[in-house]
Parts: structure tokens; C-alpha cells; sequence
């Protein structure tokens, strides 16, 4: 049980004049989820194995609780952490991968067992412990690579990319399961995934990253509402947030001939106007549109269309009742709801706030 | 069909079937390769295990080359290995470095190893006496015959070296690295992620090492031979150098070369081959049975 904190943590691979992670300022408290989300390249995987120790500090330090860990060795950190791949020993049991952190620790065998049973319990694969990782499906690796790193007890865990060697439907399902899990155990976590909606469905607070710099730092809710860059605004929400550039007249950006008041002291003669899905309606007056695709929901339809903004055709998605949905190719008027609207510098992207 | 496998059937009959079949045969003869070969039925096999009294020196001599040698040819290939794939400079001079010697031709080696270790001039020798240490008789010495032999070996043992650097280096990082977080040190890792990771290789390698052991040959032959100074007159050996110095040296297909090619009776000689082939078959098949238990196949369900 403890906290973890990134203290302008910097890792440069040798041979590389970019850092991998740029001075990555981050605080994890006590039992809390926190997800590290970002496309590739951004840092994440660095981050995490920063902090396991499989990569080297370069600059600044890592706390867990009170203590310095940036130097001390990986197996004396006390955090566990779940591969990729798994990294199961293939030539193991599944009973005796579970078990081996508590074999390593020199810890007897009749005890060993006991706690490898009750994880197993806990885990629901009791009837795989006799077999070989050869011989488990996906998700069932999956969990005896959870096995291993619950049954240490670590004060942190980490997890690498879980999921993504599942298929669609197990891995909906392992969410909803790593999820009740970390709540039950309240064990700090540190989960690190490129898929946005993993992120904000299993993060308590989500950790945006981009080129080796922390970008946001929030609740999913927050980072839903208020994106502090034109970045996240972009990556969090599916579809993505329409983002566009207009030019500001008389303290106001117009958008299909509405309105949205720009605060005033914003320099510049444009800003970056973002509008998600749901913030752009089909109505009878608005931003005229040419109709390309429409994805089905049941309830909603996504309208991708095209429609001219600031001289430039531009794609833009608008959100719409099923039963109201247009037909391809047909033409539609975009109405945004002025007050859902979201301001981005056009230089820096950084959000301007009302 | 047929005649697309004709070459390979062909090449089979002659030159496997035939001699396998006539080693047979000709095991229950009496054969001088000048007159027709003369049927003594179990004779040649009662002779081996009854009467001859170099067969056991020569069984004996066989056994501590394959006792001592192959498992210490496995731990230097390995140890290699690991320290090659540790090395952070210099890894593709130092891996030529010690595959080279596995090049040589084994009667180059063996010779090369002969005038190294010359107890009077050679090399090492010399250096050993400018360290002030008196150094042993080497080739010339029946304690010391099979350690050089061995020492000959273990600096040939590039092409295993090769194998396990190949296996070492395809070991999968993220099990040290798992490993590592789980709080195993380096012998640990070792232990439980590298050796039973490359445990089908040292397999491979001990059944290899053992099958050669049991046919060692050229280096003996050639090294008692010069060592015991009859190089100028090789073929002319006479049976008092049998396995020089003092039958030190004298490994079983050397003893069936001498019943073979020097006293010219094929019958014996056969008999003894289809001996060493039943042995070798035994031991590869007692090793492959027992290496089920420690060896591990990635993966596949057995």
C-alpha cells in the first residue's frame, strides 16, 4: 500500500537525443487506478517500466510512499507487474508460475500452495493449476499472469498493455474483471493502454501522454468536459471531437451562422472551435453538409459529413436519433450547441477557458 | 514415384543396407580380406567378452572421455555463451575468436596440441617453467593422455558454443525481466528462466558429445602416434604403442581400427562396430527417456 510519485522523471534512450519520457511529473495516491493512456511512442511503456525498474532514470526520481526507489534494483521495489505477452515460464505450471515470486522469496511450500490455491480461487482457474501456459487460452494466461503478481502482495502493481493480445469480446469482458479486482484489493495501480475507451472506463484518473510529455492529468469525467489541449480533446471521446479553425469577428467565432462568444483577451484573429458529436445537431438552419457515412447504434447515429468551414472542406461528425438519421449522400444543416462548445488556441492548442 | 526416389533408395541400399547387412555377416566369420570369409558363428562375440584383455582398458578409457569430457565440453560451450551474450564490447571478435578452433582439421588440431604441449619444448611448457612451475608430461604421461585429449576437445568446441549462444540469445527478455521483478538474481535467473529455457539444447548437446565419445578417434590416434614419436613411421606402429603411452589412450574404435586395418581380421572388427552401434543406441535412448524430465519444449503439449 502506498503512493506513487514521478518527480521530473526523464529517460533518453542512449543513441537518442529526444527523451522517451520528458520530465514526467505525476502523482498516484494510495490505491487509487491510474491510467496511463497515449498513442505510440508517447512514453507510457517507458514510464511504467521506469518505474519497475526495467529503465533506467536519467534524470529526476520516483517515490513509492516516502521512499527514493529511482536506484534501488527492480526486485527490491516491491511492485509486480503484468506483461504484455504475460511472460509466463512455459516450461511451468501454471501453479508453479503463480508461485514462483513466493518460491524466489524462499517462502515453504505448504504455505506456498495455500496462497496459490486462494488466488486461484479468487481468479477462478483452480482447474487449470496442473497444466502448462502451452496449453491455456488467452484469457486464461491472462489471469494466471495476474495470479502471479496478486499472490506477492505488492504496495504497487503495474500492468503493461493487458489486454491487447485478447480478442474484442474477452477483453470487454477482463476489464469489467481487472476492474472489480483492483476495487477489492485496493491495491495501487498503474495500468498502461493505448486504447481510450480502456482508459476511461477503468482509470479512476487517466494520464494522457503525447511525444514523452505528460499532457493531462484528470478524472475520465474531467477529461471528457474539459480537454486542456486540443490533443486530448481529440484522443478522449470515439468518435472524436470535431476541431476546427475559425476566425474571430467582434469577440465571436461564428459556426453555421451561430454564434459562440469568445472570452475577451484571447489574442489572434482565429480559434480552434471544438464541438464533440453530441454537441452538433441536425437542425433546419445551420452549417450546410453533404452526408459521407452513417454508423448505427441502435439508439444513435454517428453522420459523417463534409462541409465547407473557413473556405476549406472539413469533416465533421454529428451525433443523431436513429429514427431521424439521414441517408448517405444526402444534404443536412449542422446546428452546434453553443454553450458545449470548446476553445483551443490556434497556435499552442492549449484550451482557452470562458 | 519410384523412380523420382530411385537416387536416394539406391544410395540407401549401397551404401547403408549393404555394409550394415555384411557388418552382420561378417561379424560371425572369420575374414582376413584375402581368403573368403570362413563362419565361426558366436566366436568373435565370446572372444570380446571372454577372453580379449584390451576390450575392458579400451571400454574403460572410453567411459572417462565421454565421463569427464562431455559434460565439461557442455559447461564451457555454455559458459561462453552466457559470457558473450553479457559482453557489451567486442562480442563479434571474441565469438570468431573461439569458433575459430572448430575449423581445424582434428588431425591439424591434434598435432598443433602435440608440439604445444611437448613436455621438453614445447610452449606451454616452457611457460610454465618461466612461472617456476614444472610442468607435466602431457601426451607422454598415461595420467595426463586423456586430460590433454580433453583440453584438445574443450578448445574445439566452437559449433556448440555457436548453438547455445543461438539459444541463449532466444530467450525471451521479458521472463528475465518478469523474473527479475520477482525478485530472482542472476543465479536464479539463470536457474529458472536460461537453463530450463535452452534445456532442448544441452540435450542436443549432451547426446551429440556422448555419440562422439564414444567414436573419439583421429585426435587420439593421431596424438599417440606423434607423441609417442612414430610420425615418420605411421603404419609401422607396432602393438607395443597401442594406445600410447601405456594404453592410456587406447579408446575402443581404436582398438576395433587395430583388429580392422592392422591385424586384418574384419570378423572381429566387425563384431565390435555392430557392439558400439547397439551401445550407442542404448545410451541415446536411456538419455532421451530420462531427459523428459528436465527438458522443456516451448509451449508444445508431448
Amino acid at each position: 500500500m502506498a503512493d506513487v510519485r514521478f518527480d521530473q522523471a526523464t529517460r533518453v534512450y542512449p543513441g537518442n537525443d529526444a527523451p522517451a519520457v520528458d520530465a514526467l511529473d505525476l502523482t498516484i495516491a494510495d490505491g487509487e487506478f491510474m491510467v496511463l493512456v497515449g498513442p505510440s511512442g508517447s512514453g507510457k511503456t517507458t514510464a511504467l517500466r521506469m518505474l519497475a525498474g526495467l529503465e533506467e532514470v536519467d534524470a529526476g526520481s520516483i517515490f513509492v510512499g516516502e521512499r527514493d526507489i529511482t536506484d534501488v534494483a527492480p526486485k527490491n521495489r516491491d511492485i509486480a507487474m503484468v506483461f504484455q505477452n504475460y511472460a509466463l515460464y512455459p516450461y511451468l505450471t501454471v501453479a508453479a508460475n503463480i508461485g514462483f515470486p513466493l518460491k524466489i522469496a524462499g517462502m515453504k511450500k505448504r504455505e506456498r500452495e495455500r496462497k496459490v490455491q486462494e488466488v486461484a480461487e479468487l481468479l477462478d482457474i483452480t482447474d487449470q493449476l496442473h497444466k502448462k501456459p502451452g496449453q491455456l487460452s488467452g484469457g486464461q494466461r491472462q489471469r494466471v499472469a495476474m495470479g502471479r503478481a496478486i499472490v506477492r502482495e505488492p504496495s504497487v502493481f503495474l500492468m503493461d498493455e493487458p489486454l491487447s493480445n485478447l480478442d474484442a469480446k474477452l477483453r470487454v469482458q477482463m476489464r469489467a474483471d481487472i476492474a472489480a479486482l483492483q476495487s477489492r484489493l485496493g491495491v495501487t495501480t498503474v495500468y498502461v493502454t493505448h486504447d481510450q475507451s480502456e482508459a476511461m472506463t477503468l482509470g479512476h484518473r487517466v494520464a494522457v501522454l503525447k511525444d514523452a510529455k505528460l499532457q493531462q492529468c484528470d478524472t475520465p469525467r474531467e477529461l471528457y468536459a474539459r480537454p486542456a489541449n486540443t490533443f486530448v480533446a481529440g484522443f478522449i471521446g470515439s468518435p472524436s471531437m470535431n476541431l476546427c479553425t475559425v476566425p474571430v469577428a467582434n469577440g465571436c467565432v461564428s459556426f453555421g451562422g451561430m454564434p459562440v462568444s469568445v472570452p475577451a483577451g484571447v489574442a489572434g484573429d482565429s480559434v480552434v472551435l471544438g464541438l464533440r458529436p453530441e454537441a452538433l445537431e441536425l437542425a433546419a438552419e445551420g452549417l450546410d453538409a453533404e452526408v459521407e457515412v452513417v454508423e448505427e447504434l441502435g439508439a444513435d447515429a454517428y453522420v459523417f459529413c463534409v462541409a465547407e468551414v473557413n473556405g476549406a472542406p472539413t469533416k465533421l461528425v454529428a451525433r443523431s436519433h436513429a429514427r431521424q438519421a439521414p441517408h448517405r449522400g444526402s444534404r443536412v444543416k449542422l446546428r452546434p450547441l453553443a454553450d458545449e462548445a470548446h476553445l483551443f488556441r490556434p497556435d499552442t492548442g492549449e484550451r482557452i477557458d470562458s | 514415384m519410384l523412380a523420382l526416389m530411385s537416387p536416394w533408395i539406391v544410395g540407401f541400399l549401397v551404401f547403408i543396407a549393404y555394409p550394415l547387412v555384411m557388418s552382420v555377416y561378417l561379424s560371425f566369420t572369420h575374414y582376413d580380406l584375402l581368403n573368403a570369409p570362413r563362419w565361426i558363428g558366436t566366436a568373435n562375440y565370446r572372444y570380446m567378452f571372454g577372453a580379449d584383455d584390451q576390450i575392458w582398458p579400451a571400454i574403460r578409457n572410453t567411459l572417462w572421455i565421454i565421463v569427464v569430457g562431455v559434460p565439461l565440453q557442455v559447461l564451457f560451450a555454455f559458459g561462453i555463451s552466457v559470457m558473450l551474450t553479457r559482453a557489451k564490447h567486442g562480442v563479434g571478435f571474441f565469438r570468431t575468436v573461439f569458433y575459430l578452433p572448430a575449423l581445424a582439421p582434428p588431425v591439424a588440431a591434434a598435432l598443433g596440441f602435440v608440439y604445444l604441449l611437448n613436455p621438453a619444448t614445447g610452449p606451454v611448457n616452457t611457460l610454465l617453467g618461466h612461472l617456476g612451475i614444472n610442468g607435466p608430461l602431457w601426451f607422454n604421461d598415461p595420467a595426463w593422455a586423456k586430460p590433454s585429449l580433453v583440453l584438445l576437445s574443450l578448445w574445439g568446441v566452437g559449433n556448440t558454443m555457436v548453438i547455445f549462444l543461438a539459444a541463449v540469445l532466444d530467450v525471451p527478455r521479458h521472463l528475465y525481466e518478469s523474473a527479475e521483478l520477482d525478485g530472482a538474481g542472476p543465479l536464479q535467473r539463470m536457474r529458472w528462466v536460461t537453463l530450463p529455457s535452452i534445456s532442448p539444447v544441452i540435450l542436443f548437446a549432451v547426446v551429440l558429445g556422448v555419440i562422439q565419445g564414444l567414436q573419439y578417434f583421429t585426435q587420439a590416434y593421431v596424438a599417440a602416434t606423434v607423441a609417442a614419436g612414430q610420425a615418420s613411421q605411421a603404419g609401422g606402429t607396432s602393438n607395443l604403442e597401442l594406445g600410447y603411452p601405456q594404453g592410456s589412450t587406447l579408446f575402443y574404435p581404436i582398438l576395433l581400427y587395430y583388429h580392422g586395418f592392422k591385424y586384418f581380421d574384419m570378423g572381429y572388427a566387425a563384431a565390435m562396430a555392430l557392439v558400439l552401434l547397439g551401445v550407442s543406441f542404448a545410451v541415446t535412448l536411456v538419455i532421451l527417456v530420462n531427459s523428459r524430465r528436465w527438458v522443456h519444449y516451448g509451449g508444445a503439449v508431448r
